[in-house]
């Protein structure tokens, strides 16, 4: 019983910190605190209306899409197939961009091409498609879309302008520095 | 609710029944992992709600559409795209929070660039990422996103500010 207090405590430390300031507020000024949590509140029943089917396809993504028999689509010569695959691969996953480092650092010691690795964190950082559900009921279709459409050819010419930024040499030593990470 | 939340509804359960008969303990599976997903954010998501509920409630919309409103220009974009180069909040968070700041007065421009450094910049992060990438691929990316992101505040200003 204990232990678990201490824990919701600490998973919960900064809600708990929100909301003393939230009460501190309301003592200091009543009507801006009441304004105050009745926006949070209102927020969060829209929250809980929008979130469970988003998290419900997320969590069937996860079970039915697996991830490592795609890594050995994308190496030199994988063409557009290498490019669109890893704009897949980085637009099913989910969780924050440094997730993607760890995974990126596989795919080089796998072979996988310079350009499609970019191209993967590029798309896990802002094509990702739980995000882009998110994205769609707060921000609407147009922006969601409109976002999307510029953010795949922006993808790719961020991919290929860095390249040409790196000499064959210093690619190669990017990967050998990722090769001789955890060994 | 709007359109898209009933059709986000109806795919879920349509890919829900697919999955159960296919795979019966696949899906439970999978909806654990939902409700993990979702209760591992919990506390993040209240804690934001909060914040972003007092601040509106103390900033009135005059401030926020002075700061990064519609008449802020690409001073206005240059903040926003700042804040979210340095925050570190999960979109999920965020996107919540731009829907509120955008009812509150922010400008459509503003908040796309809010948005993309949001996701594609992370100074915070930074340090991580040069150590898998080295310092040279890791600053350049981080510039080139930046500026990328005025581009998307462009279009988006473009198509759906207006």
């Amino acid at each position: 019983m204990m232990h678990k207090t201490i824990q919701f405590v600490k998973r919960y430390r900064f809600f708990l910190f929100a909301l003393a300031m939230m009460a501190i507020l309301t003592v200091m000024n009543p009507t801006i605190g009441k304004k105050g949590a009745s926006i949070s509140f209102f927020q969060f029943t829209q929250m809980l209306m929008v979130l469970p089917p988003v998290f419900i396809l997320l969590g069937l993504l996860d079970v039915w899409v697996p991830r490592e028999t795609m890594v050995r689509f994308m190496g030199e010569g994988s063409g557009v197939k290498g490019v669109v695959l890893a704009f897949l691969l980085g637009s099913f996953a989910a969780g924050p961009l440094y997730g993607a480092f760890p995974i990126a650092a596989v795919f080089m010691k796998k072979g996988v091409k310079f350009t499609n690795l970019l191209i993967f964190i590029g798309a896990w950082s802002t094509t990702k498609i739980p995000m882009l559900m998110f994205e769609m009921t707060y921000m609407g279709m147009e922006f969601a879309l409109t976002r999307l459409a510029i953010n795949i050819p922006g993808i790719i010419f961020i991919a290929y302008a860095l390249k040409k930024a790196f000499t064959k040499k210093e690619i190669e030593a990017i990967y050998k520095a990722a090769d001789d990470l955890d060994s | 609710m709007d359109v898209q939340t009933y059709l986000f509804y109806i795919a879920a359960i349509v890919a829900l029944i697919f999955s159960f008969l296919k795979d019966k303990r696949k899906s439970k599976i999978a909806l654990k992992k939902a409700w993990k997903s979702f209760e591992n954010i919990l506390p993040q998501i209240l804690s934001v709600l909060l914040l972003v509920g007092m601040l509106l409630a103390v900033a009135n919309t005059e401030v926020i559409s002075g700061l990064i409103g519609v008449d802020s220009g690409w001073l206005g974009v240059a903040l926003a795209g700042m804040v979210g180069s340095i925050t570190l909040i999960p979109p999920y968070v965020a996107f919540p929070t731009a829907a509120m700041l955008l009812e509150a007065g922010a400008g459509y421009m503003q908040i796309g660039a809010f948005i993309s450094t949001l996701m594609m910049v992370g100074l915070v992060t930074i340090p991580v990422e040069i150590s898998f990438f080295g310092k040279k691929l890791t600053l350049l990316r981080n510039l080139l996103a930046f500026l990328f992101s005025f581009v998307v505040a462009l279009i988006i200003g473009l198509v759906v500010g207006s």
